[in-house]
């Protein structure tokens, strides 16, 4: 019942809010709903615990079918193991902070709340299903309001950046029905096909069905989960986006292809990720430290974080490659790290943007003097980013590293050894960054006048700062909660 | 012994309260809090040191507390816990010690300061992650104290965030070490995975199986093991600010001298010298050239930097190379220890690192004091600086004559113990060491007698002595300097927590004495009072003078490096392959199709006549192709 709720209360939270009569309302109403929304994720994070300590050790947990389209064996499944529970926290926190990012959304509010929460929606649904078909639904209603939120409330080229964005992320899509259907059409549960990711485990597919349609789906989730070379349109996206979208998308949406990589492509096709994953190895480590040397030369704060989502969520899809529990454990750390600090990011940009009008960093400087609380949480999400312990950063590298590091063969050492190296580049581009934009001298006379913080703001930022502190300092629950789900993905 | 996490626990707690509530906490308040924490924490760290050395007969390793963090495989885990042994309670006693010296002298010396709250929140951090470093009971907790250590150094370098020298300095030194610290994790996750284990008690067991394996698989000739430990010792190299990663050491001291004195000077930059020492069975044992690569490298940096040190004239930056050339001396003596019996050079390095804690912060803490009387840096600004600040002569004079190595002070004693381990190894680094031995006392007595004696400089400010709080720690360092040698070393820490028994080798004592003493002659000599000798010399050695000066160009090196190749042609030509390659043939395809379909849209005219004209021709063409086919 918990996880209907869960994509009930947004649906309800959106359609309460067009017929609400005010800004005012607006927020109250869409706040609201998504205080709800995160109270009850720390709830079946609550339940899910309690349910594993009493010793439950079925692979998904609260699963619930409705059957919906028996002609096809398309059934509304649902459920949830500690991955889809650790991604739900993650969305419910991202959303959360999202609202009160964009308390002062003047034009259109209605539609820009409501808008958001839809998208909220689609994650949500895509994280609980069970069923490829459904799954899919809820990945398309994602991926459609991004569309109208940039092409609508953006910034700068947001027409081009919406449509590329869009396409982009539908040939990706493309792709997925591809090989959906091509994982459908080779499935036989009792003599029929099945879409159903449970049932699909236990399929033995043919190795030559799984070398045409793994790199197909791997592809399809890696398109929104920014593999290189399809990463392109996450800068522009990005940078033309509203705050609470570029939060949203950064922080959960880009998820999305990782949770699907590891659950699906790899889940259900192993042999033939064993036999490939090199190929795709190679491409992450070129994301990893590809987007960190590409992020020195930028010098919008967006394409910064842009690039840099590009280098962190390339580890995520590297890690998933290493094909073994403590890399992919790592991964889905790192899902969640980099959910929390790249949403506590674009926050913050979006925040520091409404005082200075710039997101050029040379063109601000000093801001600590003037800005000190929003300074201090950009220099906090900087060395999480950078992988400081006792913040979240810090706890999935190392892991990647540590599961990446039980491959002894050359080639593993050798593209392990050009993703660690990201840890250095990635220290220099924050550091820069945090020198030229917080710390100097304040450039201009009128910075003498910005207005502090404020409560909306600290809200949102201090709740993703105490997100990544906790995981940072005590790591172990959510670590182990990850990798007892991982048995049933990867032996 | 659980008390011990206290010693841990108050610093942090210190931390917390005044990092939170910085604008909040009255400046006095936010002081003493800080103060008193790491005053009980020294009180329990000399507690903890009576009880270990003096009343438990065997130096065990003793964990009193141990949590898991993490779990990264069935076997492969982070703890996070307390290792207590003779080394680690020794840095226990150092770091709270100087700390609260520190702390102490802070008060008086930040005084007014805007950022009062914030650089005691820092500071607390600092001695906090010092602390967790030195009792990590295993690898991977002693990288993550590690990391914290180097970010609470970023953060006290950069204290003064309104100052771009501040800022680029916080900048360089962290990224040097980040680059250091690289080598550092690789090393570490390199010999993890063949010993299963993170655990320094698993580890340095000299037995351990995984050793054998280990030492077998190799790489370029070089045994995978020895691969390990020479990255590892890299990441030290980096902390510690050895050649060719010191260049950060010099610019941190754009930081508050209170902080170069505590962590610049006296704990964390010999982190490195403490991660040699803690992994030292294994060095020992199982890659000797690892070590031998330790002892060179310590040995270069131990005569380049006293060389760059004799042509310096900012007091801090002088100050800074002694420090880089005495860790020298405690890397060096560790690179030619042996175990055990042979174990000389450990201990001598031990003892270094204890004496070295008290006389350099003193140095600091006296040049903090010369600095606050007189706002500058500078060494030619200065001048007959004792009738004005009397204390501050008498505690610094002290300081110089047991870093020169002039017996009954602290610094004789240890570098002659020193001096004496590498006499067993090899007669170069015997003659480096003893060279150096005459180049400190030179160089640390050219800054004394040109700061204190010389001529009579004019001042803006009459300069005057500084405040008692600032005193006090001042004159307790100077007592710990004087006395601190006269200590048994070998009887409580050496490599095998078994009683070393050390003669004074009194050929090699004597020595060291006429080779100081000919260096502070010469000092005396040339700096004493003004004289034309010192500007004669060095225009005499003109090209060596100026390439020592400018630290023989490796900042330019570096600089090259970053900017000029990492930069320029890394970074700018990805950028642009981004935009102009790959997100351009994406916009091509999107391009593409819509000049196609534009091409084609004519098809769909929507004419009635259009379409059955298309429709029979395509009827007439497929007859005609099937009247051929089958003709």
């Amino acid at each position: 019942m918990i996880l209907i709720a869960l994509i009930v209360i947004p649906v309800l939270t959106a359609l309460a809010v067009m017929f609400a009569r005010d800004a005012r309302q607006t927020k109250n109403l869409s706040a609201v709903g998504m205080s709800v929304q995160l109270t009850l994720s720390f709830y079946l994070l609550y339940l899910f615990l309690k349910e594993r300590a009493s010793g439950n050790t079925e692979p998904v947990l609260f699963g619930k079918r409705f059957e919906w389209y028996p002609g096809l064996n398309i059934n509304f499944d649902i459920g949830v193991d500690g991955i889809s529970v650790a991604m739900i926290l993650l969305t419910s926190i991202v959303i959360f902070t999202g609202i009160f990012a964009s308390w002062e959304v003047k034009d259109q509010f209605k539609e820009f709340f409501a808008s958001l929460i839809i998208l909220a929606t689609g994650v949500f649904g895509f994280f609980i299903s069970l069923d490829l078909f459904v799954m899919f639904l809820f990945f398309e209603l994602a991926v459609i309001p991004m569309y109208l939120l940039i092409g609508i409330w953006g910034s700068g080229k947001k027409e081009y950046s919406a449509m590329k964005l869009t396409l982009m992320l539908m040939a990706g899509s493309a792709l997925l029905v591809v090989g959906i259907l091509g994982i459908y059409f080779h499935s036989d549960v009792n003599g029929t096909h099945s879409f159903n990711i449970l049932e699909l485990t236990n399929q033995n597919f043919s190795i030559e069905m799984q070398r045409i349609f793994f790199p197909i789906t791997f592809i399809g989730f890696g398109v929104i989960g920014a593999l290189f070379p399809f990463h392109t349109w996450s800068p522009d996206g990005h940078s033309s986006a509203p705050t609470a979208v570029s939060m949203l998308h950064a922080g959960v949406l880009m998820k999305l292809g990782g949770y699907g990589c590891l659950k699906v492509a790899i889940a259900l096709m192993p042999e033939a990720a064993h036999e490939l994953s090199w190929i795709f190895l190679i491409l992450t480590s070129i994301s990893v430290i590809y987007g960190a040397l590409g992020v020195i030369a930028q010098s919008d704060l967006k394409y910064i974080n842009a690039y840099s989502s590009v280098s962190h969520c390339g580890l995520v899809l590297f890690a998933i490659l290493m094909l073994n529990k403590t890399a992919s454990n790592g991964a889905v750390l790192q899902m969640i790290s980099h959910g929390l600090m790249t949403a506590l990011f674009f926050g913050l940009i979006g925040m520091l943007y409404s005082r200075t009008h710039t997101r050029i960093v040379h063109e601000m400087g000093g801001l600590m003097k003037v800005l000190p609380f929003l300074s201090v949480c950009y220099v906090i999400a900087g060395l999480a980013s950078l992988g400081l312990p006792g913040l979240s950063g810090f706890v999935a590298e190392m892991t990647i590293f540590v599961g990446a590091f039980q491959h002894p063969d050359m080639f593993h050492r050798v593209i392990t050894i050009v993703a660690i190296s990201s840890i250095v580049v990635t220290a220099v581009y924050i550091l820069r960054v945090v020198g030229s934009l917080l710390m100097g001298p304040i450039k201009k006379e009128e910075y003498q006048h910005l207005e502090p913080a404020k409560w909306h703001e600290k809200l949102a930022t201090v709740t993703l700062i105490i997100a990544i502190v906790i995981i940072g300092i005590a790591p172990l629950w959510l670590s182990d909660m990850i990798m007892e789900s991982l048995g049933a993905i990867l032996d | 012994m659980s008390y011990v996490v206290l010693i841990i626990a108050l610093p942090f707690a210190a931390f917390l309260i005044n990092g939170l509530l910085n604008r909040k906490l009255p400046h006095r308040l936010a002081g003493w809090l800080a103060t008193g924490a790491i005053g009980v924490a020294t009180a329990l760290a000399w507690f903890t040191a009576f009880t270990y050395f003096f009343q438990s007969t065997s130096f065990e390793k003793i964990i009193p507390f141990q949590v898991t963090w993490l779990r990264f495989t069935e076997t492969l885990q982070i703890d996070m816990g307390i290792l207590l042994d003779p080394i680690s309670v020794m840095m226990l006693v150092v770091i709270t010690t100087v700390s609260f010296m520190v702390f102490l002298y802070s008060l008086g010396y930040m005084h007014g300061e805007k950022g009062f709250v914030r650089y005691y929140a820092f500071l607390s951090l600092f001695s906090f992650s010092m602390l967790g470093l030195v009792v990590a009971t295993n690898l991977f907790q002693l990288y993550m104290f590690w990391e914290l250590v180097g970010v609470s150094s970023y953060l006290l370098i950069g204290y003064y965030y309104d100052k771009p020298e501040a800022v680029a300095a916080a900048k360089k030194a962290f990224i040097i070490t980040r680059f250091a610290d690289f080598g550092f994790l690789v090393g570490i996750l390199l010999l993890s995975y063949y010993t299963d284990t993170f655990d320094f008690a698993a580890i340095t067991n000299p037995n351990h199986s995984a050793f054998t394996t280990m030492t077998g698989s190799s790489f370029l000739g070089i045994s995978v093991l020895t691969w390990a430990l020479m990255l590892i010792f890299m990441g030290g190299a980096g902390k510690s600010a050895m050649f060719p990663l010191h260049i950060w050491l010099p610019d941190a001291m754009e930081g508050p001298t209170p902080v170069s004195a505590l962590i610049h000077a006296a704990t964390m930059v010999v982190a490195g010298v403490f991660l040699v020492a803690r992994m030292f069975p294994v060095f020992s044992f199982h890659a000797p050239e690892a070590l031998d690569a330790v002892a060179f490298i310590g040995a270069f940096t131990l005569l380049f930097a006293a060389i760059i040190a004799c042509t310096q004239t900012d007091i801090k930056r002088i100050l800074a190379f002694s420090t880089m050339s005495q860790i020298g001396y405690m890397m060096l003596a560790l690179g030619v220890s042996g175990y055990g019996e042979h174990g000389l050079g450990f201990t001598a390095s031990m003892f270094h690192l204890f004496t070295h804690a008290f006389f350099k912060a003193l140095l600091f803490l006296g040049a903090g004091s010369i600095i606050h009387a007189i706002h500058s840096n500078d060494i030619r600004e200065m001048g007959n600086l004792r009738r004005h600040q009397p204390v501050t002569h008498i505690v610094f004079l002290i300081a110089c004559l047991a870093i020169a190595g002039i017996p009954p002070f602290a610094g004789f004693f240890s570098k002659d113990e020193i001096l004496a381990a590498t006499l067993n190894s090899s007669l170069v680094y015997f003659a480096i060491a003893a060279f150096t031995a005459g180049l400190t006392a030179f160089y640390m007595f050219r800054l004394y007698f040109l700061v204190f004696w010389n001529r009579e400089t004019v001042y803006e400010h009459k300069p005057h002595e500084s405040s008692f709080i600032m005193l006090v720690p001042m004159i307790v360092s100077a007592v710990g300097s004087a006395v601190a040698g006269f200590i048994p070393f070998g009887k409580f820490v050496s490599s095998d927590s078994q009683p070393l028994h050390i003669e004074m080798n009194q050929t090699v004592a004597n020595l060291s004495i006429v080779v100081a003493a000919t260096g502070i002659l010469i000092a005396w000599a040339f700096y004493k009072n003004e004289s034309p000798l010192p500007e004669k010399i060095a225009s005499t050695l003109k090209g060596l003078y100026r390439i020592a000066q400018k630290k023989f160009y490796i900042d330019e090196l570096y600089l090259f490096i970053t900017k000029k190749i990492i930069f320029n042609l890394i970074s700018k030509p990805i950028a642009w392959f981004d935009r102009q390659v790959i997100d351009a043939f994406m916009d091509f395809t999107a391009t593409a199709t819509n000049k196609v379909s534009a091409e084609i849209k004519g098809l769909q005219s929507g004419q009635l006549q259009h379409y059955a004209y298309i429709f029979l021709s395509g009827v007439v063409l497929i007859v005609l192709i099937m009247i051929f086919n089958y003709a």
